[in-house]
Formats: structure tokens, C-alpha cells, sequence
């Protein structure tokens, strides 16, 4: 059990990352991670609403969902929802200089498909409880880990003489396909399979 | 001062037309989702029964019927109709016991793969292998389940001690796999999950004395 | 202008001059996940129509009978009810393509492109011209799809639509059927939209100047 949870993180982390690898979670990778520290409190926010959940969808499938499992994709969408409505919350009474940080972005986290693609994941793989908190963990933290890695590559960009028919999108696209292509590297990290 | 784009609505609804809204628009959904639901979901069960038929057809050889079963305190029965079998035993026309389809997964080179294989229990020998579900490296670890000679490993495969994955061209005994050139992470995959499986299963599988028959409502 | 005059207009700026993916860059998830080969393509571009066009019809009906307040959550339990069914429908009909496409069917209920559409237009125009909009940035997104759909699979599988284009000897270039191929030809195509644009802007900028000058 042990060596699972292990695998279920470290694969949701690099091996199978959610953003590089299964292509989630990209509205906010090109649209907030321009700047270093935002990208990291996005990161954390999200994956904070990645655990409730996770936590949440398990609870959800275990005990209401067999009943009516044509309700799953709506439950989930209330659930994130109403996580980041209180997550929001929260920011603005606890630090309000984040909340203006993160901006529109913060109430965002609900469109993200990273966190629905999350629970649907957890869904059809049948994780248990612990299991899917380990696999939000990975997840989030993949989530932004990438975010974090293309900011810093944006922030060297800016300061290069890109043409400026390239500048933007384009080269965003470019640069993340070129980190994509680094992580391809984790492939087979949990090869001591004898 | 009411919104230009609807004139119509009062700018300051009470707190009863907005649950009103939600409520209306709850209903409509839950009356379109339930139909569709119950609209497909006939057609889905008997896409799901056809493709694992089809699996559990091909991993043991000359079955042509199928039940799923379950192990309680070490005894194997009949799965009901609301429980998920842990292994499918597979019978002729007759209703002879001819092999196991045991479902498996595990971490493959990229992602978890699936399979499910057939298992002799008279003979200890796996009789075929089928991979259900793989994200493996296209042209290389995707030969798991697109290399004819790599399924041929798996039809005459002995359990005893275990199975292991050799070298491509190196196989000499009865329960060793010819690893793919070129894809050996993957190919020790398959193996390791294949291991791991029968650790859990092989013993507790009684032979064709000890199966329970096939319960008539199962044909298909 | 006339009403079929403008109706054309709000179907056809979804294709070219709004186009969700090259211009408003949305809905990026599916564009990149599923365009692994063409057919996918199409299979997520008819999913999402019926999507888009469903909502816009009944947000736009309804939209003297939804309050501000609870707009969003309307148009979200609206868009999840049609996703939900286009779900159920394509998993009964076409079971492989769905599992292809896996959980980016379900993944549409979170498309910006579908709920943009309803707050930003269909929630406040009449009910044809928000068919209009929702048919033609629904199409431009299709078109879209398709041509990634397409490069990737002629270069990452040396077929189209599953017929193989150069026979067995051709070495496909697999990494265009990988995630970082996904980034990279997008990337490229972006490259070549972009600069199309720019050309198509100097050049009027240019046949402007002669007029005034002439």
C-alpha cells in the first residue's frame, strides 16, 4: 500500500504531470503565470481546493452517488464551486493584498479543469480516501510546479529579443512544449520493477 | 433602474424568485439528465458486458460463456448482479470450466496499465493475455499490445516458480517472457503486474472441481 | 444592415476575426488533448456544438426570466445538463471514440468558450442571433480542432482520419502525437496566424495610406 500512494503521488507530480502531460489546467498556465509569486499563490490556492475536493468526491461517491450516479458531474461542479467561494472568502478576510494579487484569477479556479479532470480521475480509478488526497496533493503540487517553472521562463523571455510576431501566446506554446518535453524525462521513474 | 438588456425583469428580485430560478432550472436539468440516463443506460451495460465478453473470450481460448466471481473467506461463488467480480471464470457451450479471466493493473513505463489474462489452473499455465488500457511510448512501449510475439508469451506461460521477463531471444523455460527490444521497461511491467497478481490469486483459485458451475441467466 | 445581414455577421466572426482558439485563446484543455488525430477532433468539435448551441438557445429564451444574481449558476447547471447528455449519448453511440476522448467530454462543462458566450452575449441578444454567434464560434472552434487534429496525425502517424497517407516505410514523427508535439504545432500555427494577421493589417494599412494620398 505503501509504495501506491508513493506512485500515485510522484506520478501526478512529474511522471504524468497534469498540465504537461494531460493537458489540464492550461487557462491559468498562460494567462496568470507571468509573474514568479503570483503563479505560486495560484498554485497553492488551487491546490487547496484540489484536496477539499478530492475529500469531498470521495464522500460524494461513497455514499450518495451510487443512488444517482447521472448526478456526479453536477455535484462536482457545486462542490468546486462552493470550495472556492469560501476559499475566496477567506483570502479576503485573512490578506486582502492577496486577494487583489490574485484578482480575477481567484474565482477562476472554478472553470479550471484541473480540479473537475481531478475528481473524475479519482472516480474512475476508484481511489479510497487517503488515495485521493495523496492524488490531489500530487496534482496540485504538479499543477504548480509547472505554473511556477513557466513563470520564471516567461520572466527570462521578456528580457530577450524575441520577433514580435512571436511575442505571446506563440511563444508561451513553444516554451511549454519544450518543458513537456523535459518531464517526458520522469517516464519510468518507478522502473525498479524486478 | 432597471438593466437596458431586460427591461422586463425587476432589478431588485426577492429572495424567493432566485431560489425560484435555481430551483426551476434544477428540475429541468434533473428531469433532461434522468431521461438520458435511463435512455442509455441499456445500451451502455450491453457495450461494457460485449467488451469484456470479447476480452474474456480471447484470453481463454474456446470460451464462448462467461459469470464473474467473488472470493469470500477463501471460498469462491457467484457474483450477484450488484457486485464487482474480482475474477470471471469462462466455460465452453457445454457449460465446461475451461480457464480464469483474471483482471489485473499496475504502473506501466508511463501511466497505470490494464490487462486481464487466462489461467489454467489444471495445467498452472496462463493461456492469454489481453491489455485493456495503456498510455505506453507510441512505436515502442505501445508494443505491448500491437506485437503479435509479444502475446504469444502469454499462451502457454507457467506460473511455477513465477514468472519472469528475460532478454529478447533469451527465453528458455516454460514461465519466461521474451522481453520487446526496445521497450523492456514495459515489457517488465506487464510481467511484474502479471506476478504480483497471481501472488494474490493463484492459490485461491481451486481447479475445475472446485469452480462453481455456470449459473443459467448467464448465457449470453 | 439588415437582420440576415448582421446575422451573418455575428455567425461568421466566430470563424476568423473571434476565433475562440487563435484569437480570444480559450478552451486550450480539449484543443490540445484531444487533437491527436483528426477524427478526435471532429468527435470533440460535434460534442461541443451541441454544447454551445443548446445553452445559447435556452439561456437566450430564458434570459427575461434569470436574475443577475444567480445568472452563473443558472447558466452552469444548464451547460452541465447538456454536457451531461451529449456524455451519456456518445457513450452509448460511439463507445470507442468515447474513450478516447475520455474525461474531456465532461471536461466541456468547464470550456471558458461555452460559458463566455452566455454572459457575454447570449444573455443579452435575441434568441437567433445568439444561435448565430453560438454556431459560428462552435464551427471556428471545430475548424480549429480539425487542423491540429490533422497535422498532428499526418506527422505524429502518417494517416488522416485513420487512412495512412506515405505506407508502412514512413518513420512518423511520434512526437507530435505527445504532449509536447500538442504545444509545439500549436504554438507554430499561432506563429502563422499571428503573422498572417499582421500582413493582412499592413497590407491595409498600406491600401489606406495610397487612398488617402491618391
Amino acid at each position: 500500500m505503501n509504495d501506491n500512494l508513493l506512485y500515485i503521488f510522484v506520478s501526478a507530480l512529474v511522471i504524468n504531470n497534469f498540465v504537461l502531460s494531460y493537458f489540464l489546467g492550461l487557462c491559468p498556465f498562460f494567462g496568470v503565470s507571468g509573474r514568479l509569486a503570483t503563479a505560486f499563490r495560484l498554485g497553492l490556492a488551487t491546490t487547496f481546493v484540489m484536496i477539499i475536493t478530492s475529500l469531498c468526491a470521495s464522500f460524494l461517491n461513497a455514499f450518495v452517488l451510487p443512488y444517482a450516479p447521472y448526478l456526479r458531474l453536477i455535484s462536482f461542479i457545486v462542490v468546486i464551486a462552493s470550495t472556492v467561494q469560501f476559499v475566496e472568502m477567506v483570502i479576503k478576510k485573512t490578506s486582502p493584498a492577496l486577494f487583489r494579487a490574485l484578482g480575477i484569477f481567484l474565482p477562476l479556479i472554478t472553470t479550471n479543469c484541473a480540479i473537475l479532470a481531478l475528481a473524475l480521475f479519482q472516480t474512475s480509478r476508484e481511489y479510497s480516501l487517503l488515495q485521493g488526497v495523496v492524488f490531489a496533493f500530487g496534482a496540485g503540487g504538479g499543477f504548480t510546479l509547472a505554473l511556477v517553472l513557466m513563470a520564471g521562463l516567461r520572466e527570462e523571455a521578456e528580457l530577450s529579443s524575441v520577433p514580435a510576431v512571436m511575442r505571446g501566446t506563440a511563444l508561451t506554446m513553444i516554451l511549454a512544449g519544450l518543458l513537456s518535453l523535459a518531464f517526458m524525462g520522469f517516464a519510468g521513474l518507478f522502473s525498479a520493477v524486478e | 433602474m432597471s438593466d437596458p438588456a431586460h427591461p422586463n425583469m425587476p432589478s431588485e428580485p426577492s429572495g424567493t424568485r432566485l431560489v425560484a430560478t435555481l430551483a426551476a432550472a434544477g428540475l429541468f436539468s434533473g428531469l433532461a439528465i434522468v431521461g438520458i440516463y435511463v435512455a442509455t443506460l441499456p445500451i451502455i451495460e450491453a457495450n461494457n458486458a460485449r467488451a469484456l465478453e470479447r476480452a474474456v473470450f480471447q484470453v481463454v481460448p474456446g470460451s464462448t460463456r462467461m459469470q464473474g466471481l467473488l472470493l469470500d473467506n477463501g471460498e469462491l461463488h457467484a457474483a450477484g448482479s450488484g457486485d464487482a467480480p474480482g475474477v470471471y471464470a469462462a466455460y465452453d457451450d457445454a457449460g465446461t470450466f475451461i480457464g480464469y479471466a483474471i483482471p489485473a493493473d499496475g504502473p506501466g513505463f508511463q501511466d497505470t496499465i490494464r490487462l486481464i489474462y487466462g489461467y489454467d489452473p489444471a495445467k498452472r499455465q496462463i493461456i492469454g493475455m489481453q491489455i485493456l488500457e495503456s498510455r505506453e511510448t507510441p512505436g515502442l512501449g505501445d508494443k505491448i499490445y500491437k506485437d503479435h510475439d509479444f502475446a504469444a508469451n502469454f499462451d502457454a506461460l507457467s506460473v511455477d516458480p513465477e514468472v519472469v521477463c528475460v532478454k529478447h531471444g533469451k527465453k528458455t523455460s516454460d514461465n519466461e517472457i521474451d522481453a520487446i527490444t526496445g521497450a523492456t521497461i514495459s515489457s517488465k511491467a506487464v510481467t511484474a503486474i502479471i506476478r504480483s497478481t497471481n501472488a494474490r490469486w493463484i492459490d485461491e483459485l481451486p481447479g475445475p472441481d472446485g469452480v462453481p458451475p455456470l449459473e443459467e441467466g448467464d448465457a449470453p | 444592415m439588415t437582420g440576415a445581414q448582421s446575422h451573418y455577421e455575428e455567425f461568421s466572426k466566430g470563424i476568423w476575426r473571434e476565433n475562440p482558439i487563435f484569437v480570444q485563446v480559450l478552451g486550450m484543455c480539449p484543443m490540445l488533448a484531444v487533437t491527436n488525430s483528426a477524427i478526435n477532433g471532429v468527435a470533440m468539435g460535434a460534442a461541443t456544438t451541441f454544447v454551445l448551441v443548446g445553452s445559447s438557445l435556452l439561456v437566450s429564451l430564458l434570459k427575461d426570466f434569470i436574475p443577475k444574481q444567480v445568472r452563473i449558476s443558472t447558466y452552469i447547471i444548464i451547460i452541465a445538463t447538456f454536457v451531461t447528455v451529449a456524455d451519456f449519448s456518445l457513450k452509448a453511440m460511439a463507445p470507442a471514440l468515447h474513450k478516447e476522448l475520455g474525461a474531456f467530454i465532461s471536461l466541456i462543462v468547464v470550456n471558458c468558450i461555452i460559458l463566455g458566450r452566455q454572459e457575454a452575449f447570449a444573455s443579452k441578444n435575441t434568441v437567433r442571433m445568439a444561435v448565430a454567434d453560438a454556431v459560428g464560434m462552435a464551427v471556428g472552434f471545430t475548424i480549429a480542432l480539425v487542423l491540429l487534429g490533422s497535422l498532428r496525425e499526418i506527422l505524429g502517424s502518417g494517416s488522416l482520419f485513420g487512412v495512412s497517407l506515405f505506407g508502412p516505410h514512413f518513420e512518423p514523427w511520434v512526437i507530435m502525437i505527445l504532449p509536447p508535439g500538442g504545444f509545439i504545432m500549436l504554438g507554430l500555427m499561432l506563429l502563422v496566424f499571428a503573422s498572417i494577421r499582421e500582413q493582412r493589417e499592413k497590407l491595409g494599412e498600406r491600401l489606406a495610406a495610397e487612398e488617402g494620398a491618391a
